[in-house]
């Protein structure tokens, strides 16, 4: 029980950062930001790829750096090139699967046997004791969503969020919203990339099928989060996508354990909850429109 | 200040639903003139706002602000000196930002804000933010931590009045900001706007639908037809002028009657 609490919660911290990237560009922006299944894994292939090197450490913010590029080519698509929002990430996804592969040395998974991963280092200075995995991808989610919230406060922060809200706004402010849009998407994915950087040296690989479905179960934590926290600053929402992604995950983990679902159904009902989760406010008005129809009609007929 | 040269702007160009919105105009204000812009529906009006303020390109001609040569210079870089309200009082502002962090991104219009993406709102620009909101006299300076979401459409007009010459423009657009306000608010706003463009000697530009009004504000009445200026009258001539005298000179430039679904003769 113990180990499926910690698990859990590493596993939360670790997702958190693809549902805080999300919070960003879906919420914040507006957009809603494809690229990330392509450059989750492009984070775990660069992550690992540099520690099996030897270079742990530098792999993370190489990780982040190569999400942030993907970012940019999204960005550029869709601010520049008049490309729709949707269709830039998915273009820019589907490219990724090459520039992954290419990554990992043309195939199509990698693996750390014996070299260290940055859990590895920690662990041997014996800070955390069994909990140093943990402890780690506590920290690194924590100071990303603290980061970003000092971020999203900074006066270029506040056209960034001014930029989902009226983009005519930021033009008459001075401020260039393709700018804004793709300094946005370009930080973003490097908290995707990040995302999978942790991912991949906790798991000691990465594999090209391993983004599949992230956007989805990163909104899915986003919608979870807000349910639980409810909408308002930047603050709350940052830490309402990390409750969400820590309740996920022990969703997950309940299912896991007592098989109330097939686990190879999981990403079905994640679908059909992210769905049904979105669809809430049009649902709502519409059952409202329908009862106030009925209601009408019961008076007429009397 | 403002210098518009032989401008021209054609819309869907070689299709059947070609429209000539602007043709061969040319105007020019000098530092501190305040006119009012009145015309028929589609003669152009919003049109030359919008050709100023960058948000079309003109097909030919050429447009100077203050010396310096703005024709292609996009939207967001001349939005560095001119200020500019829509008739949607919701188009100025960002509804999920607080006041004070969209009068802090209007800020972002003076030089010295620009230079560092990453400072934040501090205690000084609080108060000089409250200071100014103090002077709409709408009691926004207890609110500036809720969001813009919040106010009333004429609460968040006067809020982008105030962004708009937050840091003094070298020239203000007003495109009937007052038009889709209720009456007592847009005397309100309307007061503003002349305290403000009075006070700083903001060079404007204010289109309208009230005819008494475009007498009355300013110190210039320009009439707009089929994309041109038809009429430009101001000094004495135009101090004596009533709105009768306003389409009787109209119909003798143009020979037609002045046809705007929305206009007002009198109130």
């Amino acid at each position: 029980m113990l180990l499926i609490t910690q698990t859990a919660l590493e596993l939360g911290f670790q997702y958190a950062l693809v549902a805080m990237a999300l919070f960003l560009s879906y919420r914040i922006l507006d957009v809603a930001d494809l690229t990330t299944d392509g450059c989750f894994v492009l984070g775990a292939a660069v992550s690992v790829t540099l520690a099996a090197a030897g270079h742990p450490v530098l792999a993370i913010p190489a990780a982040m750096l190569a999400g942030a590029c993907a970012g940019f080519v999204t960005a550029f698509l869709q601010t520049r090139m008049g490309v729709p929002s949707i269709l830039a990430g998915i273009i820019t996804n589907t490219g990724l699967y090459t520039v992954n592969l290419m990554v990992m040395g043309w195939r199509s998974n990698a693996s750390l046997l014996r070299a260290d991963t940055v859990f590895t280092l920690l662990r041997s200075t014996g800070l955390g004791g069994g909990w140093y995995e943990l402890l780690l991808s506590a920290a690194l989610t924590l100071l990303a969503g603290g980061l970003l919230w000092l971020f999203l406060g900074t006066r270029l922060g506040l056209s960034i969020r001014a930029t989902g809200d009226n983009r005519d706004m930021v033009r008459s402010s001075s401020v260039n919203p393709t700018f804004t849009v793709t300094v946005g998407l370009c930080v973003a994915n490097a908290l995707t990339g990040l995302s999978g950087a942790v991912v991949g040296q906790a798991q000691k690989s990465a594999d090209i099928n391993m983004g599949t479905g992230i956007v989805v179960i990163g909104l899915a934590c986003l919608v979870i989060g807000e349910t639980v926290l409810g909408r308002g600053g930047m603050g709350r929402g940052i830490l309402a996508v990390l409750a969400g992604s820590v309740i996920y995950r022990f969703l997950y983990a309940a299912i896991l354990y007592t098989k109330i679902v097939p686990i190879d159904c999981l990403k079905l009902l994640v679908a059909a909850i992210v769905a049904l989760a979105i669809a809430a406010p049009t649902l709502k008005s519409g059952a409202a429109f329908q009862r106030r129809r009925l209601a009408a009609r019961r008076k007429e007929a009397r | 200040m403002l210098h518009v040269r032989d401008i021209s702007i054609t819309f869907n160009p070689g299709t059947v639903n070609e429209k000539t919105a602007l043709s061969h105009l040319s105007l020019h204000l000098a530092p501190g003139d305040f006119a009012t812009v009145i015309g028929s529906n589609g003669a152009g009006k919003s049109t030359l706002l919008g050709a100023v303020a960058g948000s079309f390109t003109v097909d030919s001609g050429s447009i100077t602000l203050d010396g310096q040569d703005v024709t292609f210079l996009p939207n967001h870089r001349r939005s560095v000196v001119i200020g500019r309200l829509f008739q949607d009082p919701l188009r100025g502002t960002a509804p999920s930002l607080t006041i004070e962090e969209n009068l802090a991104l209007a800020y972002l219009r003076s030089r010295e804000e620009k230079t560092n993406p990453f400072s934040r709102i501090n205690r000084k620009d609080k108060e000089f933010f409250a200071e100014k909101l103090k002077l709409l006299d709408m009691g926004l300076e207890d609110r500036m931590r809720q969001p813009v979401g919040l106010l009333s459409g004429g609460q968040r007009q006067a809020l982008t009045l105030l962004m708009a010459t937050l840091v003094t423009p070298k020239l203000l657009l007003l495109d009937e900001h007052t038009a889709a306000l209720d009456p007592a608010t847009a005397e309100k706003v309307l007061e503003l706007t002349r305290t403000i463009v009075a006070e700083r000697r903001i060079t404007c530009l204010m289109v309208t639908h009230n005819m008494k009004q475009a007498l009355e504000l300013g110190s210039r009445t320009l009439m707009m037809a089929s994309g041109n200026i038809v009429l430009d009258v101001s000094g004495p001539e135009r101090a004596g002028m009533t709105v009768n005298d306003l389409l009787r000179r109209f119909k003798a430039g143009t020979g037609e009657d002045l046809d705007n679904d929305r206009m007002l003769l009198s109130e």
